[in-house]
């Protein structure tokens, strides 16, 4: 099956990653060398990306492979708002790369064939495209270091030479933050991936930035520990991308945000100084709290190569719950009820809508573990050290808020119930190109934005609720689901394809929505390259000013991370 | 209108799911505070009972079904007759036999001794066991009590088949063998042993969970049934199976070679 990303952008030319291709088309190439080059009788899963100005390109293009025969080709347009390169940035040439591997050893130095090196071009593939194939990248080279002096010998050099970098982690991120934007250089951290120690009477770990977040939880799990975050992307995502995003997850509500349980960093700043911070003390109360700045900064101010932090933990006694609910308010107040009648022991409640589960079920070709469908579905986790006790979740069924419901009986069981809740965005990205919007906003309101995006869309014409399969609208689907304890929904939907007109449609609708009730235009995504101009709708012009301070302290010559996180100083 | 009596042997065992860690003294696993569930095997058991319910019943037989659960073991067995009850049996029956949080020591020969004196007792048409327990995976149960009870059995089924008709005599039962699919019917009361794809097992409904809460669970004792528990089988160690040694990674084909000829001396 051959896979072609074919990338057209204004003023250039397709550029198309093939296996059978060794080098992109150049300056001046035109259909005709394509076709030439492509056996386009056997082409299939072509996906023709554009920026914005290069659409008609793009389509031009497609209606012509598809007249000569190659099918499945889809068309997507990049969510990119940049279209010109940083001229500053310094082109990388012999020198640069002949540097990086006297630092690195030539094995842990990945060069594309264009650029003098071995790698194939889908080789490069991986650390260009993001997770959900809607940014795309241009790096010839990618770099893996395996230590913090490592890191710093290539920062101080790309300072120096204003060589622009990418950091990476497990590449899951959701908005486009650890994709190259252009041809930055690829910093990527998976090779740094041993644990350091584990204290095991205080629960402090220690580790490498690029250790995956789901072996670190297995590792201190023999142990009697748990990480102090989970989610859907745990078996890739890298505890030191999970800091620089302050990721949060399934169990934010009872073990909080990492900003409370980072005990210490160790940072790589963009002149090459590391910064050692790892300390395993609960508390230090010693002057400015630095490390605070690199959680959530989105490699835009250092490299994280260390991390140590707080693990919890674990509880012997876990019990699963799903709930079938026939109205929002139903879930909402199902929520205050198990907040005051499990208290202690709540450790996850999540909630999503009737579309979600039916399109989750079929995904994953399963049945409802409930007897019944429900407009809504409620996900309630505890986690304690006593049996008895932990029961209580029976309780919820005697006041009439929850209609149907099941308790899981044995940990595959919980296993299953919870792969019903993380699978959806993984299910929901297969059936087509999906809008996420992750928002907080008061509980009282969270799935009201829900409906009045169904309206919008209904009243453009471009959506109905319930249409038939056979009536093609251009948006199939309105998904609400999420992190109702925390405040946190996750608005997705789902179209044929990402077009400029429903983009339009939804944005700045949703911001503005969300501004208007005072909420976050990401409430655990972060920025980006997604969302740098919607930062406004946020966070006021003080605070942004304040915060371009700090950036430009650390990195004055903004290499790291560029074009990304805050947005363009007008 | 008759009566087909089903028993249904469920054991509680550690959960599945769980990695389990020999424990200090070497003679037998960790079992204090990890988590238990009913054994996988029964759950299908249990599954498979009330699915033969749901058959007489939709068929409209004369022939009503009760769906009894029996477990022999320490005071937190009731959790999987719980389990059973809400899956949908009709009453259970407890035999106490040892203490929570110590090693299993009853032995299968003496369970079907004990599950032989209770068939005694309820004349079940029809007894339904898993096939192993996943803590001994003895798999001997089943067979002997059949020996005890002196009736037919049919082993690792994967499909079964009990006729809703008044009084049913006879069951079909077709198992998996290398190469292909054994078929079998034996005359009632026989002794069935569940294999994994026999059928999925419904999740629990909170509703039902309530109900069960409700339904009786019989206690009993060894004694009650005149059956001496007597351990003929003496565990004299368990330990962990020897750690497999980790591979290495090599940077280059160079170096595979170097370790090949100088390290491995394979070439």
């Amino acid at each position: 099956m051959r896979n072609i990303y074919l990338n057209c952008v204004k003023r250039t030319e397709p550029v198309i990653r093939n296996p059978n291709f060794a080098r992109s088309a150049k300056a001046g190439a035109r259909l005709g060398f394509v076709t030439q080059k492509c056996n386009i009788h056997s082409v299939r899963n072509v996906t023709a990306f554009s920026k914005s100005g290069a659409d008609s390109l793009r389509d031009d293009f497609c209606t012509k492979l598809r007249g000569l025969g190659a099918k499945n080709i889809q068309s997507r347009m990049m969510g990119h708002v940049v279209s010109q390169r940083d001229s500053r940035f310094k082109k990388l040439g012999k020198e640069d790369l002949d540097y990086f591997k006297s630092v690195l050893s030539e094995s842990r130095v990945l060069v594309s064939k264009e650029m003098g090196g071995n790698a194939d071009p889908t080789e490069l593939d991986t650390f260009n495209t993001d997770w959900l194939s809607k940014y795309v990248g241009h790096s010839q080279v990618v770099l893996f270091p395996t230590s913090a002096q490592e890191v710093s010998k290539v920062l101080k050099y790309c300072n120096e030479n204003t060589i622009a970098v990418c950091v990476q982690g497990g590449n899951t991120g959701l908005v486009g933050g650890s994709v190259p934007v252009f041809d930055e250089v690829v910093l990527s951290l998976s090779k740094m991936d041993k644990v350091r120690s584990l204290d095991k009477d205080s629960g402090a770990l220690v580790c490498d930035a690029g250790c995956i977040l789901e072996s670190l939880d297995d590792y201190v799990g023999e142990f009697g520990f748990t990480m102090p975050i989970d989610l859907g992307a745990k078996g890739s995502c890298h505890i030191g991308g999970n800091v620089s995003t302050n990721a949060g997850g399934i169990r934010y509500l009872r073990y909080g945000s990492l900003h409370g349980s980072v005990l210490g960093l160790e940072v790589v700043l963009p002149d090459g100084t590391i910064i050692n911070n790892l300390s395993t003390l609960r508390k230090d109360s010693t002057g400015y709290d630095i490390k605070q700045l690199f959680v959530g900064a989105e490699g835009t101010i250092g490299v994280v190569t260390g991390v140590s932090i707080a693990t919890a933990r674990r509880p012997t006694s876990v019990n699963v719950a799903v709930l079938g609910v026939n109205s929002y308010q139903d879930v909402k107040n199902t929520y205050i009820q198990s907040r005051k009648d499990l208290c202690e022991i709540l450790s996850a409640f999540e909630f999503w809508d009737a579309r979600c589960m039916d399109t989750v079920l079929t995904g994953f070709n399963t049945s409802n573990p409930l007897s019944g469908d429900y407009p809504f579905y409620v996900l309630i986790e505890t986690s304690g050290s006593n049996d008895e006790h932990d029961e209580a979740v029976e309780k919820t069924m005697e006041n009439g808020l929850v209609q149907d419901g099941t308790l899981a009986q044995g940990k595959t069981q919980i296993s299953k119930m919870w792969s019903l809740r993380e699978g959806i965005p993984t299910v929901l990205a297969q059936t087509g190109a999906t809008y996420k919007y992750d928002i907080s906003i008061p509980i009282n309101q969270l799935y009201d934005i829900v409906h009045d995006t169904e309206v919008r869309l209904e009243n453009a014409g471009i959506y109905k609720k319930d249409a038939a399969p056979s009536e093609n609208y251009p948006v199939k689907s309105v998904n609400g689901y999420g992190h109702i304890g925390d405040g946190n929904l996750h608005l997705n939907i789902v179209a044929d394809k990402f077009d400029d007109k429903i983009t339009d449609l939804l944005e700045p609708f949703v911001y503005e929505w969300v501004e208007n009730v005072a909420g976050s235009v990401s409430a655990e995504h972060g920025l980006g390259i997604m969302k740098p101009e919607c930062l406004k709708y946020t966070k006021n012009d003080q605070i942004v000013s304040v915060m371009r301070n700090i950036k430009n302290m650390f990195d004055p010559n903004g290499i790291m991370n560029p074009y990304k996180y805050l947005p363009e100083n007008k | 209108m008759s009566n087909l009596r089903i028993l249904v042997g469920v054991k509680r065992v550690i959960d599945y799911a769980v990695k389990v860690r020999v424990n200090r003294a070497q003679t037998g696993v960790e079992v204090a505070n990890v988590k238990h569930s009913i054994n996988p095997f029964d759950e299908i058991g249990v599954e498979e009972a009330i699915r033969i319910r749901e058959r007489f019943a939709k068929a409209k037989s004369p022939t009503s079904v009760e769906i009894v659960a029996v477990s022999c073991g320490p005071p937190k067995s009731q959790e999987v007759l719980r389990t059973a009850l809400a899956m949908g049996a009709d009453r259970a029956i407890h035999v106490e036999y040892g203490k929570d949080n110590e090693q299993n020591t009853i032995e299968p020969l003496v369970v079907a001794k004990l599950f032989n004196e209770i068939v005694k007792k309820e004349q079940p048409g029809l007894v339904i066991m898993g096939k192993q327990a996943i803590d001994d995976d003895s798999g001997q149960c089943g067979q002997i009590l059949a020996g005890l009870m002196d009736v037919s059995q049919a082993t690792n089924v994967s499909k079964l088949d009990v006729e809703p008709m008044e009084a049913p005599k006879t069951l079909t039962t077709m198992c998996e063998i290398d190469g292909g699919m054994e078929t079998l019917k034996c005359e009632l009361p026989a002794v069935v042993t569940t294999d994994l794809r026999l059928n999925e097992p419904r999740f629990v409904s909170l509703p039902n969970l309530v109900k069960a809460k409700k339904k009786p669970i019989n206690k009993l004792t060894p004694a009650d049934l005149g059956i001496d528990i007597v351990s003929k089988l003496e565990t004299l160690k368990v330990n962990e199976p020897p750690v497999r040694k980790a591979g290495i990674k090599v940077e280059s084909v160079d170096e595979l070679l170097d370790k090949l000829r100088n390290e491995a001396k394979v070439i």
